[in-house]
Formats: structure tokens, sequence, C-alpha cells
């Protein structure tokens, strides 16, 4: 009942972790580390010698670049794995993750529309919708 | 001349005395009402010398119980500001036709529908669920507080601080006419120059701190700090409701949080994010605090649903039918509520592919919501119903709360939408799901776990006539609200042409007096009990024969609610404890660990209150001062190590031979 009962209960000093949450390791942070620096000197280099010749491809080639950095920076630097908190840290982020992707795609899915149904128009595009 | 001018802007910002509305007599009056009652109120606390009293047990407790019922008073009071708005609404709807202009001007009537709207939402609704969550998640779970006692306290204090923002624009300036979500370009800095909107966004702002803290706080007590043996589809209903609300509140408010700054840069430094031109867009406005908007009003009725269940399962003697598809039902709701917040702009003009995506994501929410409905009809069948004062609640609840959806799912479809779209029949329907559904919820959870609270039970003749005008006063009041809608009324009209209306919304009036007994049959049920509270006494700590882990404690339970942490083996765990003849341990004791009282919550939220005002009337020099005092308060707090301490063995023995004789005393 007491040490365990206890270290459940109320405003605490201790500083442990609970258990499951991984602690980094040298090698882990070195790789983190260099995939990093890859994956951001990837899109300086994309840019100054506009090596795909199209300014669309590019910023879509940085921003798939962009989430893969994300991931990176999770996996090495925040320790994320689908054990730590058994199992919940990993649920939550999973969570944010369908909430973020529903609040910008559908916004931007939603803002599309409106603007393509609702922004004026001249009277040649009139001319062009009319039946 | 000047140079004085210019002197007053540096000290006062644009605060001036004609801020002071003296020549509106309506706020005079309520005014002189407030100021008389506060002084009154201040002075019994004095003449009493309760000050101390209330500093140390109250205000500064971080005890989960007491901020609980801090919160419900809070919210019971913002209940009185917030219906005064509704009666008079509806007093002036009920007269202002043809040449009679009613005695509400369209500038005063704006800011109170707009008031109503923030009090009855932001600072009744939201309380009532958090108090409610408070009090009895710890208990339900078997934990002695929840995992940071002194972020509760500092929550609690915000939506205080909140709540008095909104309060002084009543009587300092004016508060927002733009609607309950403030809709840019009309809360824009060219639609509404003054203080209004500033008043709104500062007192959203900070109390939204409080929701997100203590979402979190409850998110982790749940998570964390179960009972043994409480595996997840053990926990009581109440309790995975409570867990779904508040994952809804830390995913939702930070978008709602992220909005209003975006209008509070328009506003202050002159961005552009939600005006018409320079590439703003106010539609974006409307997209994102719906983003919030929608998964708020689940928010609120989760918990209420949890609420029901256990109250249903109480008083028909039975276990829940169908626990796990009223688990799953909600875990459903909580994931759908974020794919359905364009119903309430179907008339943006999004076009049809995006409203009939958004129309039938609607009418599937209405689903897992049904079958909670038959979940509940399922535990009263073949039960023994006992229809205390909660129960009718519960059954008024289902009666007025499956209409109200059934008009939800009408409006879902996107052309009935568009003829109904800002209409009353709008107002009728969410009326109807929150009356009907959150707030009955909430008086059914107070009078439920009121003698838990206090150690007494609520009258039930008073509570009965209560819920009888309430019922029957909704009824009246939104049934006519319907029928205008249908024939093309909109909302927030202070002044009507055609007479042939007048007579629905005479009915309506009516309906509001009956609510308005409602209420005051409640507070007198309060009254009541209290002088009978000898009579009324629960000293078994299980007044209801309760079925989970808060009935196994005493009424009112000691500050460490459990001497000794129970094991759970079922899911109703005080019902199979019950059964299997548990018996109290009597000896063992030992010294429980406690979180410390602290002030810190009152001081950062009285401070934070200055700086809103400051915000709010570009008092620069006070807002700059307030930011840096609530920085040096919060840092001074990171060096207070004194901030727990343990309840001795005797104390922890005093307290439950006590128990023990009550008991004994009883049988």
């Amino acid at each position: 009942m007491s040490a365990a009962t206890d270290s459940n209960q109320g405003a605490h000093d201790h500083h442990d972790h609970g258990d499951g949450a991984a602690h980094g390791s040298m090698k882990g942070y070195v790789t983190g580390f260099v995939l990093a620096a890859i994956l951001t000197a990837i899109p300086f280099w994309l840019v100054m010698t506009d090596a795909l010749g199209n300014k669309q491809t590019t910023g879509l080639v940085i921003m798939a670049l962009a989430v893969v950095q994300i991931i990176v920076h999770m996996v090495y630097f925040l320790h994320m794995n689908t054990k730590s908190e058994g199992g919940w840290n990993f649920l939550a982020l999973i969570f944010t993750l369908t909430l973020v992707v529903i609040t910008l795609t559908g916004s931007i899915w939603v803002m599309y529309h409106l603007n393509t149904n609702m922004m004026p128009m001249s009277p040649m595009d009139m001319k062009h919708q009319m039946p | 001349m000047f140079s004085n001018l210019d002197l007053q802007k540096l000290v006062f910002g644009r605060l001036t005395l004609e801020a002071i509305p003296y020549h509106e007599p309506i706020v005079l009056i309520t005014f002189l009402g407030v100021a008389a009652g506060g002084l009154a109120v201040l002075g019994a606390v004095t003449y009493f010398r309760l000050w101390g009293y209330l500093w140390r047990e109250w205000l500064t407790s971080v005890d989960h119980k007491k901020i609980g019922i801090m919160y419900v008073i809070l919210a019971l009071v913002m209940l009185l500001r917030g219906f005064a708005d509704a009666l008079m609404m509806r007093a002036q709807q009920a007269m202002a036709f043809g040449a009679n202009e009613g005695f509400l001007p369209p500038h005063h009537y704006d800011q109170i529908f707009t008031a109503h709207g923030v009090i009855m939402i932001f600072f009744v609704a939201m309380p009532l669920v958090t108090g409610l969550m408070n009090f009895v998640v710890p208990l339900q779970i078997g934990a002695r507080d929840v995992a940071f006692p002194f972020l509760n306290n500092f929550s609690f204090w915000m939506t205080v601080s909140g709540a008095l923002t909104v309060m002084v624009s009543l009587f300092v300036g004016e508060f927002a006419r733009t609607g309950w979500l403030a809709y840019p370009p009309l809360s824009g800095p060219a639609g509404s120059p003054g203080v209004g909107v500033d008043y709104y966004i500062w007192a959203l702002q900070i109390a939204g701190i409080g929701t997100l803290l203590s979402g979190i706080n409850l998110i982790a007590t749940i998570v964390k700090m179960r009972a043994p043996g409480m595996s997840m589809m053990k926990m009581p209903v109440f309790t995975w409701t409570a867990l779904c609300t508040n994952i809804l509140i830390v995913a939702a408010f930070p978008i709602l949080t992220a909005v209003l700054a975006l209008l509070s840069l328009d506003r202050y430094v002159g961005t552009h994010f939600f005006s018409n031109d320079l590439g703003g867009n106010p539609m974006m406005y409307v997209n994102l605090i719906w983003i919030w908007g929608h998964p708020e009003v689940y928010i609120l009725i989760l918990p209420a649903f949890g609420v029901f269940s256990e109250i249903v399962s109480t008083f028909s003697s039975k276990r829940l039918f169908g626990y796990a598809s009223m688990v799953y039902a909600t875990v459903v709701i909580t994931i759908l509520s974020y794919l359905v917040w364009l119903h309430h702009f179907f008339t943006m003009g999004s076009g049809a592919s995006v409203n009939s995506f958004f129309g039938i994501t609607t009418m599937i929410i209405s689903i897992p919501t049904g079958a909670k409905i038959f979940n509940w009809l399922f535990t009263m069948y073949k039960g023994r119903i006992r229809f205390e004062v909660p129960m009718l609640w519960t059954l008024g609840f289902m009666v007025t709360f499956t209409v109200g959806g059934m008009t939800g799912v009408l409006l879902a479809v996107p052309p009935a939408d568009f003829v109904l779209h800002n209409s009353l029949f709008l107002i009728a329907h969410f009326h109807n799901v929150i009356i009907g559904g959150v707030l009955f919820g909430m008086l059914a959870g107070i009078t439920y776990w009121f003698p838990k609270a206090f150690g007494y039970k609520l009258d039930p003749f008073w509570g009965k006539t209560s819920f009888w005008f309430w019922l029957t006063g909704f009824w009246f009041a939104f049934m006519p609200l319907y029928v205008l809608g249908l024939m093309g009324v909109t909302r927030r009209l202070n002044h009507f042409d055609d007479p042939s209306l007048q007579i629905w919304f005479v009915i309506a009036a009516f309906g509001a007096v009956l609510v308005l007994l409602g209420i005051l049959s409640f507070i007198m049920t309060l009254v009541v009990s209290f002088v009978k509270r000898e009579e009324l006494r629960d000293v078994t700590g299980d007044p209801w024969g309760g079925r989970t882990l808060e009935w196994s404690t005493s009424s009112p339970p000691p500050d460490y609610n459990f001497a000794f942490t129970p094991m759970v083996h079922d899911g109703d765990a005080w019902w199979d404890m019950k059964r299997r003849g548990y018996s109290r341990p009597l000896h063992g004791f030992k010294p429980i660990h406690m979180p410390r009282n602290t002030g810190t919550g009152v001081i950062l939220g009285m401070i934070s209150i200055v700086f809103a005002f400051a915000m709010i009337w570009y008092i620069w020099w006070l807002a700059a001062a307030t930011f840096v005092a609530m920085l040096a308060v919060t840092i001074v707090h990171t060096f207070n190590y004194n901030r727990d301490f343990y309840i001795p063995v005797d104390a922890v023995m005093g307290a439950e031979n006590k128990r023990t004789k009550m008991l004994a005393g009883h049988v």
C-alpha cells in the first residue's frame, strides 16, 4: 500500500519519469544530427542550384523533406516510440496528427471551394460559365 | 491643454469618465443592485470574521473537491447573470411590435444577446462541467487528488478572472455587440472600434488558459492515477466521458486561442487576417472558430451523458446496459465531432460536394448518440426504478434531448439548412440540446452528488418543483421559436413589424417566467435543505445505493478521500465490494502525503484581470507592469519548496474512527 500508492498521489518532488520512456544514447543523437543536417542541406542545395528547374516541384519536395525532418526530430531527439508511457505517448501523437491533418486539409478544402464558388468573376468568366 | 490630453492618454489609455454608463437607467440600477449585494456579502464576511477561513480553506485550497464546488458556485452565480439577460430579451421581443420600440435600444440589445451566449457557454456550462469532473473523477478512480493540484487551483482562478472581466464590461465601457462568436468583419477594428470585442477577446483568452490546463490535468489524472485493478474498460462511464471531454478540450481550445490571437492582431496592430481586403478572409475566421466550436458542444454534452449513465444504473438498481457500446459510442463521438464543423456555415457557399460531406458526417454522429439513448432505455427495462429527483432530470432529458437531436438531424440536411439558417428554429434547436442535455445533466449531477459533497441530501419537494418548472418552462419557451423559425423569423432582432407573430413571443416569454420559477425553486432547494440538513443527513456515505467508488467514502469525504487505495475487480467497483461483503479497514493507517495550499493561483488570477483591463483600455504601462508581475509571481512560485505535507496517523485515525461511529450509530 505504501510506496506504490504514495507515488501515485499528490504533489511530489521526485524526478523519476515513470517507466518505459526511452533516453537518448550518443549513437542516437549522432544519427539524428547527421540525418537532420542532410535533410537541411538538400533543400538549400535545391533552392540555390535550382536543380529541379521548376519552382512548384521544388516547393513540394522541400515540404516533403520537412515532414521527414519532423519525424527525425521526434524519433531521435524527443524519443518518440510506440512503448513509452505504456503506449499513451504514441496514441496521443496519432490523435494529434489526425486532428492536425483534419484541420489543415479540411480548411484548405473548404476555403478552396469557397473561393472557386464565391469570388467575383469578370463578365467573360460568367459567359464562360453559362450552360 | 494638449500636453494634458496626452498625459491623460498615457495614464488612462482610452478610458474616460464617459465609459461609465451612468446615463443608462437599466445598467445603473443593475450596478446599484450588484454593488449593494456585493457590499452586503463583503460586510457579512467581515462581520463574521470569515476572511481567514475563506482564504485558508477555500480560495487557496488545492483540494479537488473544494475546487469542484467552487466551480459550481461560480457557474450558478453566472447562471443568474446569463438568465437575467435571457429574461430581458424575452421581454423585449414580447413587447416590441409595431409602434412599440420596447425598452432596449438596439446597441444595448446586441450587447445582451452577445453576453447571454458568452456567459452561458463559457461561464455557466463550462464551469459546471469542469466542476463536476473535478469533484467526481478522482473519487471515482480511487485517487487522493488530481495529478497537478496547484495547476487545478490556478485553472479555477483563471476561469474566475475571465468571468469577472465580462462582469466589468457591464459597468465600465460596453460588451461586444457581435454575437457570441464575434465574426469579423463586424468584430474587426472598423466594424467594432469600441472596447466591447476587446473585453470579449481577453475574457475568453484568460478563461481559455484555465480550461486548457484543467483539461491536461484531468487527462493525466485519469490516465495515471486509477486505483490498481481499474483497467480502461473497468472505468466508470462518467470517468470515460470526462476523459474524452478533456481530450477534446486539449485538442480544440488551442484553435480558439489561436484564432482569437489572430483577431487581436487585426484589432491591435493592424494586420489583415480577417479583413476583406489586402489578402484577408473573414470566412477563414468562421471556418477556424467552428473547428473549435463544434467539439466544444461535445465537450459540454459528453459529461452530461456520463452523469445520466451513472444515474440511470444507480436508480434502476441495475448494471448499465451495454457498457462497452457506451464507451465506443463516446469515443466515436469524440472523433466524429472533428468532422462536422462546416454544418455551422452551409450557406457560406462552399458548394455541393463540401456541403454533402459535412451533412452526411453530421447525420452519422446521431448514430452513436442514438445508441446511448437505447442503452439507457434498456438499462431501465425491468429495473426497479426509483423516481428520485436525479432520475426525474434524466427522464426529462431523454424526452427533451431526443426532440432536440431530431431537429439537429433536420438542420444537417443542407437544403433544409438554407431555409432555416440563422432562424429562430436554430435557436430553438441548440437550446433544446443544451438546456435539455447539458443543463438537465448538470442539475441532475448536482442533485446526485450533493450528499457526497456536503453530507446531506437535497430536499426532494423543492427539487421536484424545480424540475417541473424547468421542464415545462423549457417547452413553453422554445417550442414557439421552432414555429417562428419555420415561418422564417431570424435571430437577434429587437423589433418586429408583423403583429401576428406577437402571440408566439408572448408564449415564449411565459416559458421564460416558468424557467425563472425553476431557478428560484432550485435556490429554494439549497436553502431549505441547508435548514433541514440534520433531517436530510447522509451518515452512510452511500445514500442512493451507488455503484462506483465515490460512494465508498464518507459524505463528505475526508481530505485524503481514501485512507487506503481501493483494489478494483469489477466495473461497478463499489457494488462489487458491497456484494462480496467488503469491510472497512480499521487499523494499520499510515501518514498520508498531501499537497499544501497556496495563494499563487488567486494572486495570478487577480493580476490577470488587471492585465486584461489594461490591454482592453490601451493602458500600456499598466499592461506591461502586470505582465511582468505575473511572470515574477510565477517564477517566485517555482522556488516554493514548501508544497507538501503529511497528514499524521492520529488525524487519519481520528477521521476514520468518527466514520466508524457514524456508521454504527446509523445501524
